[in-house]
């Protein structure tokens, strides 16, 4: 038998059978205990590849251009950053930097060091940190929301010019359910289990 | 509700990888390391309830010119206009975006308040040793992390007319300090939800059924 702690509530059960594909939750407080899924590893793995080539398109491409009487602007995240930092926002700026692009990218950047390992079944030094780091990023990673910032922001200036969708936009719209899939689809405490050699 | 822990032993439950282990015999005596993690090992999230009160005072103090002052400065063709969250929402819903003024309204200015009201009242109601509608609460509280995050949309519109709209007397827009109030509203809810310690709620339960328990036997 093993035992579950719920990660809300503290309450310790025994764990509960979970058929392929199901969830288990807190019978005393609600909160989801784990998602099984036979392929969680291999699923989320190719996921988290995907999100990591997307999210390079999403910084490298601007995402939207701002037309005005013949001059053209555009814009990638960098920038965004970059024209804060230039009206001596540091405060803002680094906000944005961090929630942006900083966490998202570093959220991904260990996912794939330690679930390709995971997924070979090899193991490489300082795994446990680098998932313990994923948690870690995660409330600070908001990149869903900077998709509906850029929605409002278009709006706004749709009246005063022409706006122009830029490549990032698209990869940002694919990155987001990717990324939001990975890290619903992950069993946390079967790559625990593997990171400690006990599965 | 019952208690319904399986195991009798007092036991202590990784923050992090969430492994459950045989609590050590004194409390003290230097940091318990998870086994399988490595991340330190608390009971409870150390000081939870006085951290979570410092943030959420600091929010508040910081909502007022968040909401007061104007977040950013907008001039179109030599005519400037400055505008706080509340007259950049209005802007939305005069231009007939309704559904995103809805969005901007809720995200900015009812979400903040919402979030600051229910861990001050989560807060309270541990500190008072409640044993009201734990299972509520509990759902509250995630309730409040999902939802958070949402109110940085304003903060990322600012960015993204500063990075687009440079345009001299044409088109230009530009910061202005109400932002920084308003991030900082949004970063100090953020901390406050991750200092509170979601357990805490149901020691209340766990107490009160020891007793039972000792008068029992």
């Amino acid at each position: 038998m093993r035992i579950v702690g719920c990660q809300e509530c503290d309450a310790v059960m025994e764990e509960p059978f979970v058929p392929d594909g199901g969830a288990a939750y807190c019978i005393r407080c609600g909160a989801l205990l784990f998602r099984r899924h036979h392929r969680t590893i291999e699923v989320c793995f190719a996921l988290v590849v995907a999100a990591a080539i997307l999210f390079v398109v999403a910084n490298l491409y601007p995402f939207l251009a701002f037309e005005i009487q013949g001059q053209m602007t555009q814009t990638t995240l960098l920038h965004g950053v970059r024209a804060l930092l230039d009206q001596g926002e540091r405060g803002v700026a680094s906000l944005v930097f961090m929630t942006a692009i900083a966490s998202p990218a570093a959220e991904i950047a260990l996912l794939l060091y330690v679930l390709g390992p995971v997924y070979f079944g090899r193991r490489v030094p300082g795994m446990a940190a680098a998932f313990r780091w994923v948690e870690r990023f995660r409330p600070w990673s908001m990149m869903e929301v900077f998709l509906i910032g850029i929605f409002v922001a278009g709006v706004k200036l749709a009246d005063l010019a022409e706006i122009v969708p830029g490549t990032a936009l698209w990869a940002f719209g694919l990155l987001i359910p990717i990324l939001a899939a990975a890290s619903n689809f992950l069993d946390a405490e079967l790559v625990w289990r593997r990171i400690a050699g006990e599965a | 509700m019952a208690n319904r822990s399986l195991v009798d032993w007092p036991h202590v439950q990784c923050h992090v990888c969430r492994i459950v282990m045989r609590a050590p015999q004194r409390e003290g005596g230097g940091a318990l390391g998870c086994p399988r993690c490595g991340a330190i090992v608390h009971r409870r999230k150390p000081e939870s309830l006085s951290r979570t009160m410092a943030f959420l005072i600091a929010a508040t103090i910081c909502y007022f010119p968040a909401n007061f002052y104007p977040v950013m400065e907008s001039t179109s063709l030599g005519r400037a206009q400055e505008d706080t969250i509340l007259t950049g929402i209005v802007y939305l819903a005069e231009s007939g975006m309704w559904p995103l003024a809805a969005i901007v309204f809720i995200a900015s200015i009812v979400v903040p308040i919402a979030k600051i009201v229910s861990l001050l009242g989560l807060v309270l109601s541990v500190r008072w040793r409640s044993r009201w509608r734990p299972r509520d609460r509990a759902a509250t509280y995630r309730i409040v992390g999902l939802v958070g995050r949402w109110s940085m949309v304003d903060v990322y519109v600012v960015t993204i007319l500063v990075a687009l709209v440079h345009m001299g007397t044409l088109a230009n827009v530009e910061v202005r300090f109400g932002a920084v109030f308003f991030a900082a509203v949004v970063v100090l809810t953020i901390l406050a939800a991750e200092s509170f310690d979601p357990r805490l709620i149901w020691d209340a339960l766990e107490e009160g059924n020891g007793r039972e328990r000792a008068r029992a036997s």
